[in-house]
């Protein structure tokens, strides 16, 4: 278990290099360059005053000086600062949204879960009959609505006909003199929505993959010898089947991250939640581009992070890996 | 070639016919395309066509989907929007295709060195969120189609590689491919003749399910303004006047959202049937 951990934890340092590199091409081989876009706003800028601020940044440093500078930085979570008008570094405010960002997508994912597994067990035991072919119907409109049409339908829906959630930000204005328990109500029902959109997403694929991950488990010879030596059918699915079945669904889990994070872009956007997803949609739109470049090589490595967990518990759930290597 | 085995084609069309999901999607999708061809010819009126009179009007026997903020037929704009999202959906998944299946081909055929090296990349592209790639390179270019057909195609190779290169690894065991070596062929040849017809398939499926989501994608990144952009009409824009006038005006949402839904819904069906339809082990 030791060596397996310490191998993939070694298997990270070429990952992140890479992605370093990405993000750090992506910024620099695009036309244009970043300092363009911060004084086109600005005709005044005279010549000298552009040179001033090359420097500053760096710019006239020969390309592999830049990245190394940059990296340097980055290794010391100092990603620069802001070319909002506020100026602040980078970093500060990624912290402040980060928690928002992160604490509603973990709340989308176990919700996600929690529905996709029943949903799935439902379908594999049943089989070809009218309720797994309801459900194939659903996972496949589920597969086909964009996100963001999900979410203005809702808002529609309960925001505007119904009128009972609210259909952006995270508090009522004033919220701050409400009583805790109110406080915590005002939340929630903020909430809503945007944690439904989020984890629609992959509900659909999610608990297709439950089902054939079920059906194949249902399908080898020990199901088989559990059910010849007259264990109930409740018995054999839940104690023996679901436990080898739920085992791809961790992998699973690490992988739907980079999907949740980016996804965070659209519904944060659309119920105008302050979370990363909204700073990075406010830094493409104003071309701020330490904001991008910062959220950029986060988001990446929170992925990485994620699939860590997601391998790791994987090795500690499947004996075959705890006991092995 | 694969193609010429009339075999091949009479089981694969036999099993499609048999599938009434996949023949709906296909149709639809045949429809799309006679939409966008024909959008001039059938659109009631001018996509364009401003009119300051009727102004946000619910759906009537004149505009079936009412009209936007600007007096424009919305159901003229959902046709014209039909255009966009065939031209992304193919152009943008030609290039993940493209790219896809050159990587994948040189990795499983080399591997090695090369091979290891290929799959970083592919391991390492993808850690990003692949939407946020996508914005993070667009916000250095000027907002055009072009662009972000591009931007998806180039974020949107690496699942493509990796399955062209798992084909690729066991094709390169078998047999007639020891006789083309044992004849001389050169490695060009092997790969361009023996092994590209025989990964075909699978690229096929996975390029039909692609389009979908490079709809998706397109029509996510046109309703955030950073995709095609006004008055060019695309589903994702006129979602975004959608949203903007969501209290007053629901079928601004509605019909171009399930203009969407409907496309996306019709090519994963079709995706499906063509994977299920060429599955060796579904032999019934």
């Amino acid at each position: 278990m030791t060596t397996y951990l310490i191998k993939r934890i070694l298997m990270l340092i070429p990952l992140m290099v890479g992605i370093t590199l990405i993000t750090f091409s992506v910024i620099h081989l695009a036309p244009g360059e970043p300092v363009e876009m911060q004084m086109a706003m600005n005709p005044k800028v005279g010549k000298e005053a552009r040179e001033r601020l090359r420097k500053f940044y760096g710019l006239d440093q020969p390309l592999h000086v830049q990245y190394f500078t940059w990296v340097g930085k980055l290794a010391r979570l100092d990603l620069g600062r802001s070319f909002s008008s506020d100026g602040r570094p980078v970093t500060a405010k990624i912290k402040e949204r980060l928690p928002i960002t992160i604490s509603l997508n973990v709340i989308a994912l176990l919700l996600e879960f929690g529905l996709a597994i029943p949903i799935g067990i439902l379908a594999a035991t049943h089989r070809d009959t009218w309720l797994d072919k309801g459900i194939t119907v659903f996972v496949f409109i589920g597969f086909a609505v964009p996100t963001f049409w999900l979410a203005l339908l809702l808002m529609y829906l309960f925001g505007v006909r119904l009128n009972w959630l609210p259909i952006s930000g995270l508090h009522t204005l004033g919220s701050d003199s409400y009583g805790a328990l109110h406080y915590l109500w005002d939340l929630a029902k903020h909430l809503v929505m945007p944690i439904m959109v989020a984890s629609f997403g992959s509900l659909a694929g999610l608990s297709r993959y439950m089902r054939s991950s079920m059906l194949n488990v249902i399908g080898q010879d020990y199901i088989t010898t559990a059910r010849a030596k007259g264990l109930p059918e409740r018995v054999v699915i839940y104690r023996h089947a679901l436990r080898n079945a739920l085992l791809p669904l961790i992998t699973l889990a690490g992988f739907s991250i980079p999907g949740l994070i980016g996804g965070s872009v659209i519904f944060e956007t659309i119920f105008a939640i302050p979370g990363m997803g909204q700073l990075f949609y406010q830094g493409v739109m104003s071309r701020d581009y330490p904001v991008v470049m910062g959220i950029l090589v986060i988001g990446a490595f929170l992925t990485l992070i994620g699939n860590l967990i997601a391998d790791i518990s994987y090795a500690l759930a499947d004996p075959r890996i705890r006991h092995g290597a | 070639m694969a193609f010429k085995h009339s075999y091949f084609y009479a089981v694969f069309w036999q099993r499609i016919k048999r599938n009434r999901l996949a023949l709906a999607g296909g149709c639809v999708v045949a429809l799309l395309f006679l939409v966008s061809l024909l959008a001039p010819l059938i659109a009631p009126y001018d996509p364009n066509g401003i009119n300051a009179w009727q102004v946000l009007e619910p759906p009537s026997v004149q505009h079936w989907f009412g009209t936007d903020e600007l007096g424009r037929d919305v159901l003229s704009r959902v046709l014209y929007g039909a255009r966009i999202s065939l031209k992304v959906g193919f152009v943008a998944i030609g290039i993940a295709v493209a790219i896809g299946t050159v990587v994948g081909l040189v990795s499983g055929f080399y591997s090695g060195i090369v091979d290891a090296a290929l799959m970083r990349v592919v391991d390492i592209m993808l850690c990003f969120p692949a939407f946020f790639l996508i914005l993070a390179v667009i916000t250095f270019l000027e907002p055009s189609i072009w662009y972000i057909m591009m931007v998806i195609g180039l974020t949107g190779w690496m699942g493509v590689a990796r399955l062209v290169r798992a084909e690729t690894l066991s094709i390169r065991e078998m047999d007639y491919i020891m006789a083309a070596r044992c004849i001389g062929c050169s490695d060009s040849r092997i790969i361009l003749r023996h092994i590209l017809p025989n990964v075909v398939s699978p690229i096929l499926v996975s390029a039909t399910l692609g389009v979908a989501g490079a709809i998706l994608t397109e029509s996510a990144l046109s309703f955030l303004g950073i995709g095609v952009q006004p008055p060019t009409p695309s589903w994702g824009n006129i979602l975004t006047s959608g949203k903007d006038y969501i209290e007053f005006a629901w079928w601004l949402s509605l019909f171009p959202g399930l203009a969407i839904l409907v496309t996306v819904l019709a090519y994963n069906l079709l995706g499906e049937g063509i994977r299920d339809a060429l599955d060796p082990r579904l032999k019934r």
